[in-house]
């Protein structure tokens, strides 16, 4: 064997190890919560609200609750705006002669781009000084989802303008050479196409929101009851890992908080992953 | 007739609303912004530019506000993230995009996208009871465990799918007569990889890098909960300099989020000045990676 091949098998060896603890790093991780944090859940588990004191008494209910409502919120206020910019970068500002309306475009790219960079704890020292603080919401579920909507929304735009480019062209050319205008066909025919696509990215943002403990740390407020209204403060189950671990020292039930938001980002990957394949086998 | 006014009208009106939600995301932007700044303002003015980025003690009981320490702090743990993730990031993506069967890549993928999908506290909290423990057994006076380590191992781990997945793309695009020619030519595939593939790829592997590093540097709450979250310049606990990473630290991120919900005064303007500069720091870095980038496409 020669030196280049005996190269060759040392590289190679090196690139398939690197794959190999890649997953071994996500399966040990994942293990690691699931094992230590199955064993606490019990049905009591989902359905009693925390009730504070040292050792981190009773369940995750009310942080199922404010978590739920979190990525209710949030995506009303992201969804609509993320998915109305992505349909105009898309539809609408390619078919532009006017320079003004090209620099706009080229302003709203920037913007998107810059956004996404932005580290989630500026959202929450920018919401804290808007919302919680110049706006008076205080901390709650309002302030927190309107800082937690500037994270989502470049994620939004991004997986939207990506489903809506997957549409054929053919299907807008004929709507269009049937007389219906740029609106009627992005409404009742490109949209329509697109749907499993932006699905997924709405998905995606909702495991963003799930995941997010930063935003909510500075304005959430943390507080483990019930929230009923848009101005409770509250705890999301990402916070309440975080306030059991670092102020409760209840490791045990902090892993089995964790387990949960585990689980849940595992299912809404699995889903992701379905609805995309049944695109491409769609397509192909 | 009306029916067509009203269809224009819609048409026209749509067109409107939706130019104003692409702009939603630069108007964002520009209100993060002003919005830092005007609240950092009086501790530029009171404390000094200078004095605060370059201070060494942080005592916002005494009216000292020096952030220098936070600073090292973030950029030793996105050293130590990088020193320790690249290599297996960048290994991963040549594997994903040159070498990997397809049936594995089927499996390496989805692992990459779940630990992307990991929440930071979930890290912070394997951090806390994995990792943490682990270093703690390091024999060094003083070492807790709690440190510039522990955090750059949970780091390194949270910016890999960022550069795995980017630097696999820039590797992915390089155009396939590029890999015949140098295979045609009697390269080996593994000559072929690393004379022709890589540096075809690399202004995209470099941004992925340099994006990597953004993410680490904006990085909180994961941070937070190992990294021990001390206000001190970090230092070398024994003879060897490497044991500079066994000290406790602070990161800008952790500096405002531990302090923001009780400060008040020129502290709470001080915490914003904290976010002037993390802001001004991580988007001289995404614009770096975004022009290497454009290079690169060009």
């Amino acid at each position: 064997m020669n030196k280049r091949s005996r190269t060759q098998i040392a590289a190679f060896g090196m690139f398939w190890l690197a794959g190999i603890v890649a997953v071994l790093i996500m399966a040990f991780v994942v293990g690691y919560i699931m094992v230590k944090g199955l064993p606490g859940i019990t049905p009591e588990f989902f359905t009693t609200s925390p009730r504070g004191g040292l050792s981190g008494d009773g369940g995750i209910y009310s942080t199922i609750v404010t978590t739920f409502y979190m990525i209710v919120v949030t995506l009303a206020f992201a969804a609509p705006l993320g998915v109305g910019a992505a349909i105009y970068l898309s539809e609408y500002s390619g078919n532009t002669d006017k320079r003004i309306i090209r620099k706009l475009v080229s302003i709203a790219r920037f913007g998107v781009e810059t956004l996404s960079g932005v580290p989630s704890i500026i959202f929450g020292l920018f919401g804290y000084a808007l919302f919680v603080t110049a706006m008076h919401f205080g901390f709650s579920i309002l302030s927190a989802s309107l800082a937690g909507a500037c994270l989502i929304i470049p994620v939004i735009i991004r997986t939207t303008e990506e489903a809506l480019k997957s549409v054929p062209a053919g299907y807008r050319e004929g709507s269009l050479a049937l007389g219906a205008n740029r609106w009627e066909t992005t409404w009742k025919v490109v949209l329509p196409a697109a749907f499993r696509g932006i699905s997924t990215g709405i998905l995606l943002s909702a495991g963003r929101i799930v995941s997010e403990t930063a935003i909510f740390f500075v304005t959430l407020g943390g507080s483990y009851r019930v929230p009923h209204s848009l101005m409770s403060g509250g705890r999301s189950m990402a916070l309440h890992v975080y306030y059991l671990a670092m102020e409760t020292r209840a490791f045990d039930k902090a892993m089995s908080t964790a387990a949960v938001l585990v689980a849940l980002i595992v299912v809404m990957n699995l889903t992701i992953n379905v609805i995309t394949s049944k695109i491409a086998t769609k397509q192909g | 007739m009306t029916s067509g006014i009203r269809r224009t009208g819609i048409e026209k009106t749509m067109k409107v609303v939706l130019l104003i939600s692409a702009l939603a995301s630069v108007l964002i932007v520009v209100l993060i912004f002003l919005f830092t700044m005007k609240e950092a303002m009086p501790a530029f003015r009171e404390i000094g530019v200078w004095k605060l980025l370059s201070g060494t003690t942080w005592r916002p009981g005494n009216g000292e506000f020096g952030i220098l320490a936070m600073i090292a702090g973030s950029g030793l743990v996105t050293l130590g993230a990088v020193v320790i993730g690249v290599p297996l990031a960048l290994c991963t993506a040549v594997f994903l995009s040159e070498i990997a069967p397809e049936w594995i890549v089927r499996i390496v993928r989805p692992s990459i996208e779940l630990l992307a999908g990991i929440p930071s506290v979930v890290y912070g909290l394997f951090g806390m009871v994995v990792i943490v423990p682990l270093i703690r057994t390091i024999p060094a006076p003083g070492n807790a465990g709690y440190g510039l380590l522990s955090a750059s191992i949970v780091l390194a781990v949270m910016v890999l799918p960022t550069i795995a997945n980017i630097s696999e793309f820039a590797i992915r695009s390089v155009p396939r007569g590029y890999r015949e020619g140098s295979l045609a030519l009697g390269a080996t595939k593994w000559e072929t990889i690393s004379r022709v593939m890589i540096p075809a790829a690399r202004p995209g592997i470099i941004s992925a890098v340099v994006l990597g590093l953004g993410r680490a540097l904006g990085e909180t709450i994961a941070m937070i909960m190992v990294i021990g979250n001390s206000v001190v310049l970090p230092t070398a606990i024994t003879g060897n300099p490497l044991s500079i990473f066994l000290s406790r630290a602070r990161t800008l991120t952790g500096n405002i989020a531990v302090e923001i919900s009780y400060a008040t005064g020129v502290h709470e303007s001080a915490l914003f000045a904290t976010g002037v500069v993390l802001f001004v720091l991580i988007m001289l870095v995404n614009s770096s990676a975004r022009f290497l980038l454009n290079k690169g496409a060009h």
